[in-house]
């Protein structure tokens, strides 16, 4: 700032203070949360495909929706892990579980689902598969069992839901952060998941019936839209509150994070919306598989700006 | 017993000494405060006036870093002070999301969150907070909230109605009170940290957060390629050349 300009009277300056923390959940957190919201959202939208359509319209889905999820709640796990600043004491969570928090009820939940993941993963990897099961003792054994992977889906599904929302009330108990503390946010968890959800199944969805095609795009349109409307609703018309407002104040126009923002913007949510849409009519495979990419890298971007912001402004 | 401090702004005089006595007294590293005192310049010149606030933990009766611990490392103790257990801390780093106070920090020597403790140590012992004892103009008054004849309870009814809390509307019920504060000085959003008004330029935000190479990869990488800045640590600065007629010493135009 150039030293000849007048500060306001009523404006107080800071002229002596510490440095400020700055971003202490960075790129690795929202790597963790986008992942979840993968692993969760290919579950909850698989669901409601089974529950549409039969297997056989959808062959590919009993054993590759475990099989993504595995994958994306593994990278969730591993950087969580990685993000401790005392990674070989998250043991204590298990040993030492303060139930009061998020975190704690989060890491529980997110272990036994990934537990039951894992069974279902490799159930389906079994199925699919039956020559190296023939000569392989454990797969062998899977396969025997093979009807655990109906029994347990059941509660797969119904722990996808809080696994998915859990983050938005380790948000809402990180009560230095208003933007996070809003009810909105759990919802917004819940539309992600079933955003990149329908994304990632879209991509491997290429021998599936027209009709389970269809829906995966209806959801899509669906939960992008309900996303942008929420996130809109947020930004221009809700009651801020002051810290809110000067947090926000990094998305708008000039703000640091103004261009990440409407990326994320365009790319996660107009783009795919109006693909989506327009799929439900006439499908274009090439368009709905570009709009799904695009769908999982907007995510990303818009859970970046909505975890960093709040962490910019001085608490002290 | 509920243990709180106030701190009457009207006497504070900013000269820190309570900044470095607690650093000193609980061996606070570099790049970290349990206790620090911010300068604000309020008005326009010559209608000009400085003040200084002493920023610590508020000991919460309702503490958003206790509940959001999952581990417990942070807790209360029955005098009512929020407490770390810094052995058992994963270093999740919550509890600093929590905290609307600012109030806590990721120690880059253990790798664990750490704030002020009121000095818990002291108190076990009869003595009080080393920020208190160093305090020259008896700024800080600490004591038992909950006894009405504890100078502590005494100095708020006197001053009631000047008696003030950082940030009430977040519901945590600070034991920590402030007397001759105001807006501008107890809520951040209300002063602006101008790049160069400060006394230390370019230096408003930290470039990491505890050891940069904290990580689980860093612990299976740094027996081979090195890397945690053990060089940064405090001990280390005993090791360093304490000689005048040191090279860089002569160089930064030191006298012999």
């Amino acid at each position: 700032m150039d030293h000849g300009t007048v500060i306001e009277a009523t404006k107080a300056v800071v002229t002596l203070d510490v440095a400020l923390p700055g971003i202490i959940w960075g790129w690795m957190i929202t790597l963790n949360m986008w992942a979840k919201s993968i692993g969760t959202g290919v579950i909850l939208v698989g669901a409601f495909l089974l529950h549409r359509h039969k297997k056989e319209e959808m062959p590919s889905l009993r054993w590759l929706m475990p099989l993504i999820s595995f994958i994306a709640l593994n990278v969730f796990l591993l950087f969580t892990l990685v993000d401790l600043h005392q990674p070989l004491r998250m043991v204590n969570i298990f040993l030492h579980p303060h139930w009061t928090s998020a975190i704690t009820v989060g890491a529980w939940m997110a272990s036994l689902f990934t537990g039951l993941i894992t069974l279902m993963a490799l159930i389906g990897a079994a199925d699919k598969f039956p020559d190296f099961a023939r000569h392989n003792g454990f797969a062998k054994a899977l396969r025997s069992k093979s009807e655990l992977y109906e029994k347990v889906f059941p509660f797969v599904v119904f722990l996808a839901f809080p696994v998915t929302m859990y983050t938005a009330i380790i948000m809402a108990q990180s009560s230095a952060r208003e933007l996070w503390a809003a009810p909105a946010e759990l919802i917004q968890m819940l539309l992600a998941a079933f955003m990149v959800g329908s994304a990632s199944l879209i991509l491997i969805s290429g021998k599936w019936s027209k009709e389970a095609k269809r829906d995966l795009a209806m959801i899509l349109a669906l939960s992008v839209m309900f996303s942008f409307l929420m996130y809109m609703g947020e930004y221009f018309f809700s009651y801020k509150a002051a810290e809110v407002e000067a947090t926000l104040a990094y998305v708008h126009s000039g703000g640091a994070y103004n261009v990440q923002f409407w990326t994320a913007m365009v790319l996660g949510y107009i783009i795919p919306f109006f693909v989506a849409f327009g799929s439900l009519k006439e499908e274009n495979r090439v368009l709905m598989k570009f709009a799904a990419v695009t769908t999982l890298i907007g995510l990303y971007l818009a859970k970046s700006v909505w975890l960093e912001i709040p962490q910019m402004i001085p608490l002290s | 017993m509920k243990l709180g401090f106030l701190v009457d702004l009207n006497l504070c005089m900013g000269c820190k000494g309570c900044e470095i006595a607690c650093k000193v007294e609980n061996e606070v590293p570099l790049s970290s405060w349990r206790l620090r005192v911010k300068y604000i310049d309020i008005g326009t010149f010559p209608d000009t006036s400085r003040s200084f606030t002493p920023l610590r933990c508020n000991h919460c009766e309702n503490a958003p870093c206790e509940r959001i611990c999952p581990v417990s490392a942070l807790h209360y103790l029955d005098n009512g002070i929020v407490n770390v257990d810094s052995s058992r801390c994963i270093g999740c780093a919550g509890c600093m999301m929590a905290c609307p106070y600012g109030a806590i920090y990721m120690d880059p020597e253990s790798n664990t969150a750490d704030k002020c403790t009121y000095c818990a140590h002291r108190i076990e012992s009869g003595m009080m907070p080393a920020c208190v004892v160093a305090c020259p103009v008896e700024a800080n008054i600490f004591g038992d909230v909950e006894d009405e004849t504890s100078h502590i309870s005494r100095y708020i009814m006197e001053h009631q109605g000047s008696v003030q809390v950082r940030k009430p509307e977040k519901h945590t019920n600070p034991k920590h009170f402030y007397v001759g504060g105001g807006n501008q000085t107890l809520n951040p959003l209300a002063h602006e940290r101008i790049e160069g008004y400060g006394l230390f330029n370019n230096i408003t935000h930290l470039d990491t957060l505890g050891d940069p190479h904290h990580s689980i990869l860093d612990r299976f990488l740094t027996p081979i390629f090195g890397g945690h800045n053990d060089h940064l640590k405090n001990e280390s600065f005993l090791d360093m050349p304490n000689d005048a007629s040191h090279e860089s010493h002569k160089k930064e135009g030191g006298h012999h």
